[in-house]
């Protein structure tokens, strides 16, 4: 798995000493940053797709203008993911039941697949109504964390998650502090959630991914030890 | 049995059956269904090929009517008729196409004035436009009324605000330049620049300003100083929102009036409706790009688990192309039965392949290699499938029934993903176990193979390999065989990445991935594909007009593509010369002269400009010809030629958007100016006058020059097609050379053995090899072990001083080979020392019958074998040459002695006979004599395999007393000069009874320790034995041999010091008088005629409470590790001359350390002046400073048992750790230095490897450092040596 992510490498790269020494809050701060980059990268991808959506024809600074329009966004989307991220595999080990389903990285991309799958169903395909959009994407998101998870925590912490993301968004919209791009306003709360929904799951696969790693690093030093 | 056990059994065995079929017949499978991918495939030729270019349709413009928006029953041939043509175009594009010229032409006018005054025109003519109305009987109707309003432009485009129309009619012009001004033309004093202004100084990608505002592409415009024609050409386009026929034929009618042209052939009577498909922008390209991204990392992170196979890549692919011709045949299929795929394919690929996946291959090539690998391969395949079967049929029924929930969501575009993702799960299903499970198969036969000639050499085991094989004499079933011997991992070592100073790292980094060379390739690549792009001769103009051209309802006179010459005269010159300097090549011989002259005419050279203008005033009459405007077919339908993102980009700034609509573009209105030479210079500016004056003969003469190879131009299209054809020919001709001139400068430099280099070759390049020990490996090189055959049993010890390889087998035979060469020196017992005895049952098979008859004794004759008559094969000529081993045989059955007690490491098949044993030899006597004096022969005609059949009879022999012991047996029939203990004589004991358990090696003379406790020195050249200690009871374990002394270590946990004594003088005592041979080189401390005195000088009784198995000795210490888990050190410091040593005392503190090692036992050791580093049971390695006795390091190997470490290399801190696990055969560096891993052969006796590497390594690397491969495989060769 080194090879899978530079971050993770870092930790292997320092003799055994520094990383002992600061393995345990080094690795966390890592898989932080890891997961705030992925949450960016995945918001800015995603909020691409749901513009196409609504602008029929993209002017030439499309690029610029998503940066302009709400420059906050993706930095919130990282650090929610990263938040995630570190909570799912927190919670498993408080638990007590370690994840072991699917612990792999081709799963993990399988899972980045099928939730950006979903976002690009709910962008770009056309539903009847906004309540076949939404219970498609309900069981879409619930095949997903079937397919992936599989674990009760996963599940109710993603619903949470969902709950308290739709929350904030509509919050912020009534707020003005937001507003999205969409004429249809409900159109956007019936997929909202479960695009949340997912999204942790997707999130909370990775951060699981990349905690295992370091269990596993750790693991070897205390066999050297 | 419930019904799921059933379903399964039923499952798991037809999948069984399936994979035996597979296996068997792969070729013709694999053919089957690479069939059914073509014929499933078929169906895709009939889709259109995506892209992005636009389609056509034309309708006549008589009676034309905006088609209805829905689909209804269509009058005509609903084919011709495309789906897309439904509802009102998003527009109606009307181009008035205007050609000018100034007529007649003076000779004093300026360049410019070409198109100066017909420029000036446009802004009366857009005028007239802008005021027609059609008055008519419903009242007045007004261009307002029907032209296409636009609103605001794009914000982003600020910058075009001035020169495109906004809120009003889009209505273009050149006019638009000077905002329909025509004051504002006239003050300019630049029109050229004016007109430039906005063109992108970078790659044209999409329509430029100028096109826009022109209508005609810029090189059709003719606003240039070099129009030699001197015809300008523009449009006026009009976009038209709603089409009223009567208003356009009206304008169509005024503005011919207007402006006649006489000759215009122009036909007017097909609406062509252009449909533009989606386009993907940028933003549309990041989330695909994306989504491909991870799709890559998906089957790569897939991919990357496929383990244990002959290809890794082999398999990887297949996975692919199962899972990528699974989604073909699905779409095939699909089309086939009618259903045509309105999805964006690209788009949703990603998603379908997730969805199919590779977890079903994965897990197949797991479960198939998982099954033991000394099954056949059928059988293994088999296996491997109905093991998994169950979970792969659970798996593929949750996915079909995902997905058919999916198929009820009632979205249309969720049920055509879900059918299409049905299908393909079937097939998918379908291919992998077709396709992938035969590709498996023939993989895993492959390695198989490759395992086999690999193995082959060194252990000659496997008899389905090779059965009609002569090495199959010797072969036997391999007793221990590692479970997986085909790979062999290393294990990941943290400790090498210690010691390394960062750039190097880096610096490793970069030479192990070849970071620099890959990047610049890219780059390189990238950078050919932009000239060839950018071109603009090539790729894209030629995809430009191939793609304009798309239309298969194209009209009959298609415009010729525009051709290279052409683009002299299109303003930019330099740009066509630079990009395309080939184009000299492309034209013929005679035009090249033309070309020079032209590029001299470029050159501005004066004289030619004076030549020019005489020649020009020579030539032309002075009032100036009449120039005639003349229209042709390449006028025709002139938007051809603009750039197909033409009319989407020109919407696009107002924000309306072409994607999957269509506009409908009427014929064009042709207008027909001349204007007189006094109206041009009128309108001509004062500042352009003064400017052009100086330049005005030039571009005179320019334009002459210019003249004439667009007079030869249609030649030139001629030649075109043969030209193109020569480039491509000479071009390939090039590559091929080239490709041979690189062919031969590798194999220049590369030598022919690359690869497959034999152990001298190794031998001899180990010195200049590339080997650094910082994890920069060079390519590992397969080296074939040299087998050295002859021993008839397990090896039980070996040593080796690099160039002599002593090895000794169970029966107590020692041999001696030259390492290097391979070859036998010496076997001792010596083959003419007569013997009866040792009646040693197993490998029977092995029962050599001497060629030479001397070498045969008579009295092993007396006992004949039943066994040798019916079990030996075909006798190999081949080892002919091997001793005689029938003496070692004890034959005589009926005088045999009770066995002596079972030896440790005995064979399990070794009987004892009962004592009233059959007399075999009275009963066979007669059949053996005849045998032996008839051809060997006559063996022949008994294919058992061998090495069972001999088992099998070896173990009926013993099964009468059902004991497993080994029966040995001691004549002692040779009448020895007496011996004593510590003689000098070198009392042969001729015993056998007690098998060598440990031996080493120090210039000739060999010690070998027996496992009845005696101590015998030999020499190993002549092979005579040189002295013998009788005084230990317990056998002897381990045994070192430091230059006089020899410490042996006993079973009994003591500790014995003996020193040898040498005495030059011929001893009348001596052994059988051996004469002295004086051309044997002998070591410097002794020759073979000295006499050798072995002492024994100390002994320490209780070193360790348990057996010693490990005893090393270097820098004046003595380490030893025995079963009590506990490593100790002595001090080995030697006294005075006589070699007296230290007394060990552990009372008295000279036990130096004592160190508590392993949890579990101390298998095996080794030192050096610097570390002690030590391996046990438990799986660690650890290492040591022997003074302190602190640990320094341990190494943890994961599971597996570590049978033999050495230490390689110079001593001090380059020293390595190599060890040899039972299983893996992986290599550790230490922690002590960095050392490159290599690759340890399993073999069946790693434990041994150790030993012999450190010597092999030790006595030939030297001060290299850590020993690279070729020192390990050449011990890998000693070692194979002796296992036959």
């Amino acid at each position: 798995m080194a090879e899978s992510n530079s971050a993770s490498t870092i930790p292997k790269k320092c003799g055994p000493y520094i990383s002992s020494v600061t393995s345990h809050g080094m690795n966390l701060v890592i898989r932080g940053i890891v997961l705030f980059f992925i949450g960016v990268f995945l918001a800015l991808v995603l909020n691409l797709l749901q513009i196409q959506r609504n602008v029929t024809l993209f002017p030439p600074d499309v690029i610029t203008s998503i940066f302009s329009s709400a420059w906050w966004v993706p930095p919130c989307c990282g650090t929610a993911s990263a938040v995630i991220g570190l909570l799912y595999p927190c919670m498993d080990r408080h638990l007590g039941e370690p994840h072991k389903f699917k612990r792999e990285w081709s799963s993990v991309m399988r899972c980045v697949a099928v939730f950006v799958g979903i976002n690009h169903a709910s962008a770009k395909v056309d539903f009847a109504n906004n309540i076949q959009l939404s219970l498609t994407l309900a069981a879409l998101s619930i095949g997903l964390w079937w397919t992936f998870d599989r674990s009760r925590s996963g599940f109710g912490l993603g619903i949470g998650i969902a709950f308290l993301a739709t929350l904030v968004s509509q919050f912020l919209v009534y707020n003005g502090v937001y507003q999205y791009t969409s004429p249809d306003f409900l159109y956007v709360r019936s997929w909202l959630p479960c695009i949340f929904f997912a999204g942790g799951i997707t999130v909370g696969n990775i951060g699981r991914q990349l905690a295992m790693y370091e269990c596993k690093v750790i693991a070897e030093k205390s066999h050297q030890d | 049995m419930t019904l799921t056990e059933k379903l399964r059994e039923t499952i798991s065995r037809a999948f069984y059956n399936h994979g035996l079929l597979c296996a068997s017949y792969p070729i013709p499978i694999i053919l089957f269904t690479g069939l059914c991918i073509l014929a499933c495939c078929y169906p895709l030729l009939k889709l259109p090929l995506p892209g992005t270019g636009p389609v056509e349709y034309s309708t006549p413009v008589k009676d034309y009517s905006p088609p209805s928006s829905e689909q209804g029953p269509q009058q005509g041939d609903p084919n011709e008729r495309p789906d897309w043509y439904l509802g009102a175009p998003v527009a109606y594009i009307q181009q008035i196409l205007v050609k000018a010229t100034v007529s007649p032409w003076r000779k004093n006018f300026l360049a410019v004035d070409v198109f100066r005054s017909p420029l000036s025109r446009v802004f009366q003519l857009v005028e007239e436009i802008r005021n027609h109305a059609l008055r008519d009987s419903s009242g007045i109707r007004s261009l307002e009324e029907v032209c296409l309003q636009v609103t605001d432009l794009l914000p982003s485009l600020k910058k075009l605000r001035d020169l495109l129309p906004e809120h009003g009619c889009l209505l273009l012009s050149p006019g638009n330049f000077w905002q329909n001004d025509r004051e504002h033309f006239n003050s300019d004093p630049d029109i050229i620049k004016t007109i430039h202004q906005h063109e992108p100084k970078t790659l044209q990608t999409s329509a430029t300003l100028k096109d826009l505002l022109f209508g005609v592409p810029g090189k059709y415009s003719g606003v240039n100083l070099y129009n030699r024609k001197r015809v300008v050409s523009y449009t006026v386009t009009l976009a038209l929102q709603r089409y009223d026929s009567r208003f356009l034929t009206s304008l169509r009618s005024r503005l011919k009036l207007l402006h006649p042209s006489p000759n215009c052939t122009l036909r007017e009577e097909h609406v062509v409706h252009v449909h533009f498909k989606e386009e993907i922008g940028i933003a549309e390209l990041i989330p695909l790009v994306t989504t491909y991204i991870i799709l890559f990392a998906y089957i790569y992170f897939s991919t990357r688990k496929i383990d244990m196979v002959k290809s890794k890549w082999g398999l990887a692919l297949a996975a692919v192309v199962t899972v990528l011709s699974s989604l073909l045949m699905s779409v095939g299929l699909c089309t086939l039965f009618g259903l045509t795929p309105t999805l964006n394919g690209g788009e949703i690929f990603p998603y379908l392949v997730v969805v199919i996946g590779l977890e079903n291959v994965l897990v197949l090539t797991k479960s198939v290699v998982s099954t033991p690998v000394d099954l056949e391969v059928k059988l293994r395949i088999a296996q491997g499938l109905s093991n998994e079967s169950w979970s792969i049929m659970k798996n593929m029924a949750t996915e079909l029934g995902i997905i058919l929930i999916g198929y009820f969501t009632l979205v249309p575009a969720i049920q055509e993903f879900c059918l299409f993702a049905v299908v393909g799960l079937v097939s998918d299903f379908f291919l992998q176990m077709f396709f992938f499970t035969t590709v498996l198969s023939i993989d895993i036969r492959r390695m198989e193979l490759a395992d086999l000639n690999k193995r082959l050499p060194a252990e000659a085991c496997m008899p389905s390999a090779k059965p009609m094989s002569r090495s199959q004499r010797y072969e036997r079933q391999p007793a221990m065989r590692p479970a997986t011997p085909h790979t062999i991992t290393l294990q990941p070592s943290s400790f090498r990445n210690l010691r390394l100073p960062k750039r190097l790292r880096v610096i490793y980094f970069f030479a192990r991935t070849r970071l620099a060379q890959r990047l610049i390739m890219a780059g390189t690549v990238i950078w050919i594909g932009i000239l060839v792009y950018t071109d603009p001769a090539g790729l894209r103009t030629y995809l430009t007009s191939q793609v304009t051209e798309q239309s298969p309802l194209g009209e009959a006179g298609l415009p010729p593509m525009p051709v290279p010459g052409g683009f002299l005269s299109a303003g930019d010159t330099k740009l066509a010369l630079s990009v395309f300097p080939s184009e000299s090549v492309q034209r013929s011989e005679n035009q090249t002269q033309q070309q020079r002259e032209q590029k001299e005419a470029l050159e501005a050279d004066q004289q030619l400009w004076a030549q020019g203008l005489e020649r020009h005033g020579g030539g032309q009459p002075e009032p100036g010809s009449k120039a005639e405007v003349t229209w042709g077919v390449e006028d025709e339908e002139i938007w051809r030629k603009l750039s197909f993102r033409h009319w989407p980009s020109l919407f696009s700034y107002y924000n309306i958007t072409l994607a999957k609509r269509y506009i409908s573009i009427l014929p064009a209105i042709p207008v027909t100016l001349y204007l007189d030479p006094q109206e041009a210079l009128e309108v001509r500016h004062p500042q352009e006058a003064n400017r052009y004056h100086s330049f005005f003969p030039s571009s005179l003469g320019k334009l002459e020059a210019l003249d004439q190879p667009r007079e030869a131009l249609p030649k030139l299209q001629g030649h075109q097609d043969i030209t193109l054809y020569k480039v491509a020919a000479l071009g390939l001709a090039s590559g091929i050379l080239l490709v041979l001139l690189l062919f031969c400068l590798y194999r220049v430099f590369c030598p022919k053995t690359y690869g497959q280099s034999g152990l001298s070759h190794s031998r001899r390049k180990r010195g200049d090899l590339p080997c650094d020990d910082y994890g920069y490996s060079p390519p590992e090189t397969e080296i074939v072990p040299l087998v050295l055959r002859g021993h008839l049993m397990d090896i039980e010890c070996l040593a080796s001083d690099g160039m002599l390889l002593v090895s000794c087998c169970l029966v107590g035979q020692i041999r001696v080979w030259d390492a290097q060469t391979g070859d036998c020196l010496t076997v001792i017992p010596k083959q003419g020392l007569r013997r009866d005895s040792s009646g040693i049952f197993d490998y029977q098979e092995s029962w050599d019958q001497s060629p030479d008859p001397q070498n045969g004794p008579e009295d092993s004759f007396d006992g004949s074998h039943p066994l040798k008559r019916m079990l030996s094969p075909l006798l190999p000529p081949l080892f002919y040459n091997q001793p005689d081993l029938t003496s070692l045989i004890d034959t005589n059955f009926s005088d045999q002695a009770k066995g002596v007690g079972p030896e440790p490491r005995h064979r399990a098949a070794c009987g004892r006979h009962r004592d009233t044993g059959y007399d075999f030899s009275r009963l066979v006597k007669k059949v053996y004599e005849e045998q032996s004096t008839s051809n060997c022969m006559n063996f022949a005609g008994f294919p058992a395999p061998p090495g069972q059949a001999a088992f099998c009879a070896g173990l009926s022999c013993g099964a009468g007393e059902g004991g497993c012991s080994a029966r040995r047996k001691s004549l002692g029939d040779e009448p020895f000069a007496g011996f004593d203990k510590s003689s000098p004589v070198s009392a042969w004991s001729g015993d056998l009874e007690s098998s060598v358990w440990s031996l080493d090696l120090q210039g000739n003379l060999i010690v070998a320790g027996r496992s009845n406790g005696n101590l015998e020195v030999w020499d190993a050249i002549e092979g005579s034995l040189r002295c013998s200690n009788k005084e230990g009871q317990s056998g002897i374990t381990a045994l070192v041999f430091l230059s006089t002394r020899i410490v042996a270590a006993r079973l009994n946990g003591s500790l014995d010091f003996f020193s040898l004594e040498t005495h030059a003088s011929c001893n009348p005592l001596q052994f059988r008088g051996t004469p002295s041979r004086s051309s044997v080189p002998s070591s410097p401390m002794c020759s073979s005629s000295d006499l050798i005195m072995c002492q024994l000088t100390h002994t320490v009784s209780c070193a360790h409470q348990k057996p010693i198995t490990a005893l090393k000795a270097a820098a004046g210490r003595l380490v030893t590790g025995s079963q009590d888990h506990t490593l100790k050190t002595m001090g080995l410091a030697s006294g005075g001359q006589d070699g007296a040593i230290c007394l060990w005392d552990v009372l008295t503190g000279s036990r130096v350390s004592h160190m508590y090692a392993h949890r579990g036992d101390v298998t095996s050791l080794t030192c050096t002046t610097s570390c002690v580093i030590s391996s046990g049971l438990d799986d660690v390695i650890s290492i040591w400073d022997p003074s302190s006795g602190i640990k320094l390091y341990s190494i943890q190997q994961a599971g597996v048992g570590l049978g033999g470490l050495g230490v390689a290399g110079a001593p001090g801190p380059g020293a390595c750790v190599w060890g040899a696990p039972i299983a893996g055969g992986s290599l550790l560096p230490d922690g002590g230095c960095p050392g490159q891993p290599a690759r340890a052969p399993s073999s069946a006796f790693p434990s041994q490897l150790g030993l012999c590497r450190e010597h092999l390594c030790g006595g030939e690397a030297g001060a290299e450092g850590p020993c690279e491969q070729h020192g390990l495989w050449g011990t890998w060769a000693a070692l194979g040596a002796v296992q036959k």
